[in-house]
């Protein structure tokens, strides 16, 4: 039932072509400018092309996710959101549509960087790009949730600085710009934060498991509060009506 | 209430079933207890004033507003399940189509989330929309946006249709319009139900006509009967003699009011009071006969409730 309602939300998103190109544009000019005079270091043992092609692929996944909300919070404040739930279409339906639409942007700009890294000289087994494609999938989830969640908090005209503030804050310690605290007890800290588990899925390429069970439950755990917080919120909007 | 239509079907459970629902938002209590049934098949105005809780009500009976007390069924069961059954369509005061799409694509994705929908193809041009079909949602005009909502609302083919405020925005013409398109697509058996601040618009289009004010439902009836309590006119003449008595006795006569020498009589049927009055006095000068606003006949009707 609804499939056609799924396909009508990634159409209009791609018709957004402003969304869509400054969504793997800044994301690829920053590659470009991070990568061009150390292409041949390493962060923690991953050759600088690679960390920064799945660093800057997370900056623009991780806007595209949160962007979910601004979307959300539109449909709300134009009445749209309390036409649809006169429809038969489930409220998850509608949230199902919104996150796969996220993940399309997101999926993007991970094509976007992955030439760009290839253009970097960035090289990886066919499983390798699997595995790093799969795990940065499944981290990017939580940021989803958020983005539903703030789409339900937050209006419109607030929205860009809190999407833009999260995104970053999440990309600045998870190590998007480099890493931040080396292996102290502030690095410890930050390998709780979900984004470290999405830009850490390039380390694929030193071989074995690039998240450790502890990164699967960080992810879990994120995801499932991000859950039960946006439910809370949207039953809590809903309500007050 | 009872009324010709819900006489008739006695097995259906009625479309909308609402009963003592109060609503509050912070201080002020926007409705304040009603109960109300409707029958499938109806055709209800609830007619009322600006803020008299027509919305709210509607938002209730909806499921999109939860009541703080009493109880609220579609169909004999929840709202959230009529809904999920596709029984109900709207068409909400809010609700600006949604962007980057077409308004033929709108139209489809709406039609493609209920069970029996109707072609789309047929409604596009019953609603007029056909002739902008393959525009984009975000560059159409008030009048057009306003026919894309009802096409969206009405290609889901509910047995249950909530109008709020649908012909608000657009002009005498576009009003007619509008009905012309809602006979053609409606189906007798269909319950259909609008607001309106119209009284002219609840008496063509409406076979009953509930009246809202501060809260409260202060009038239920066919047209006429809503008509006859509000439509009431006011004579003014100048008449030093005369015995307000008297003149309450008048046929047509709802009130009489004297300010020195001059009457007032609010009027129920003021051709006939005033038959009367001339006959009886005639000597009356100044006559001047008015028609009541709909806000003054709705503050009449409240205060004589007793509110």
């Amino acid at each position: 039932m609804g499939g056609r309602y799924v396909k009508a939300e990634l159409q209009r998103t791609l018709r957004n072509r402003r969304f869509v190109i400054f969504s793997f544009i800044f994301p690829l000019i920053l590659y470009i400018a991070f990568t061009s005079p150390d292409r041949h270091d390493k962060i923690g043992g991953v050759p600088f092309p690679l960390y920064y092609m799945i660093a800057m692929a997370s900056f623009g996944a991780l806007i595209a996710a949160v962007s979910i909300g601004p979307r959300i919070s539109t449909e709300r404040q134009q009445g749209w959101t309390r036409q649809m739930r006169l429809t038969p279409l489930p409220t998850w339906y509608y949230f199902v549509a919104k996150i796969l639409a996220g993940y399309m942007i997101a999926c993007l700009t991970l094509v976007v960087l992955y030439l760009a890294g290839l253009a970097y000289g960035v090289q990886l087994s066919g499983s390798h790009w699997l595995v790093m494609t799969g795990l940065f999938l499944v981290g990017l989830f939580p940021f989803t949730l958020i983005g539903v969640m703030i789409g339900h908090l937050l209006k419109p005209d607030t929205l860009g600085p809190v999407t833009g503030g999260v995104a970053t804050v999440f990309l600045l310690i998870g190590g998007g710009f480099g890493n931040l605290a080396g292996t102290g007890f502030v690095h410890k800290l930050f390998e709780l934060a979900p984004s470290y588990w999405l830009i850490r899925a390039g380390a694929v390429s030193l071989g074995g498991s690039p998240w450790t069970p502890e990164g699967w439950i960080v992810v879990v755990v994120w995801s499932l509060a991000f859950a039960m917080l946006a439910r809370v919120v949207y039953r809590r909007d809903t309500a007050r009506q | 209430m009872t009324n010709v239509v819900g006489m008739i079907t006695t097995q259906e459970s009625p479309s909308i079933a609402l009963q003592g629902v109060v609503k509050g938002y912070g201080a002020v209590r926007a409705v304040k207890g009603v109960d109300l049934v409707i029958e499938p098949g109806e055709t209800i105005a609830l007619l009322g004033p600006n803020g008299a809780g027509k919305t709210t009500t509607l938002d209730m009976a909806l499921g999109l507003v939860r009541p703080d007390a009493g109880s609220v069924e579609l169909f004999g069961m929840p709202p959230a399940k009529a809904i999920a059954k596709g029984l109900v369509g709207g068409m909400l005061q809010t609700g600006v189509p949604l962007d980057y799409l077409r308004v033929r694509e709108l139209v489809e994705v709406m039609a493609s989330l209920y069970p029996k929908p109707r072609p789309v193809d047929d409604i596009l041009e019953l609603t007029g929309c056909d002739a902008f079909q393959n525009q984009m949602t975000t560059g159409l005009s008030g009048g057009q946006a306003q026919r894309v909502r009802f096409a969206a609302a009405l290609v889901g083919d509910p047995d249950l249709l909530v109008l709020d405020e649908p012909t608000a925005a657009i002009d005498v013409e576009g009003r007619r319009e509008f009905w012309r398109a809602m006979r053609a697509v409606v189906e007798e058996r269909k319950t259909v139900v609008f607001a309106t601040h119209y009284l002219e618009e609840a008496d063509s289009y409406a076979d009953r006509v509930v009246l809202m004010a501060n809260g409260m439902i202060v009038a239920d009836g066919t047209p006429s009967q809503i008509k006859s309590k509000v439509g009431t006119k006011t004579i003014r003449a100048t008449l030093p003699e005369g015995d307000l008595a008297e003149l309450m006795g008048f046929a047509g006569v709802l009130k009489a009011e004297r300010h020195g020498p001059t009457i007032v009589l609010s009027c129920s049927d003021s051709d006939q009071a005033l038959y009367q009055l001339l006959s009886r006095f005639p000597g009356l000068t100044d006559i001047e006969v008015t028609g009541g606003s709909l806000e003054e006949a709705f503050v009449e009707l409240t205060s004589e409730e007793g509110v």
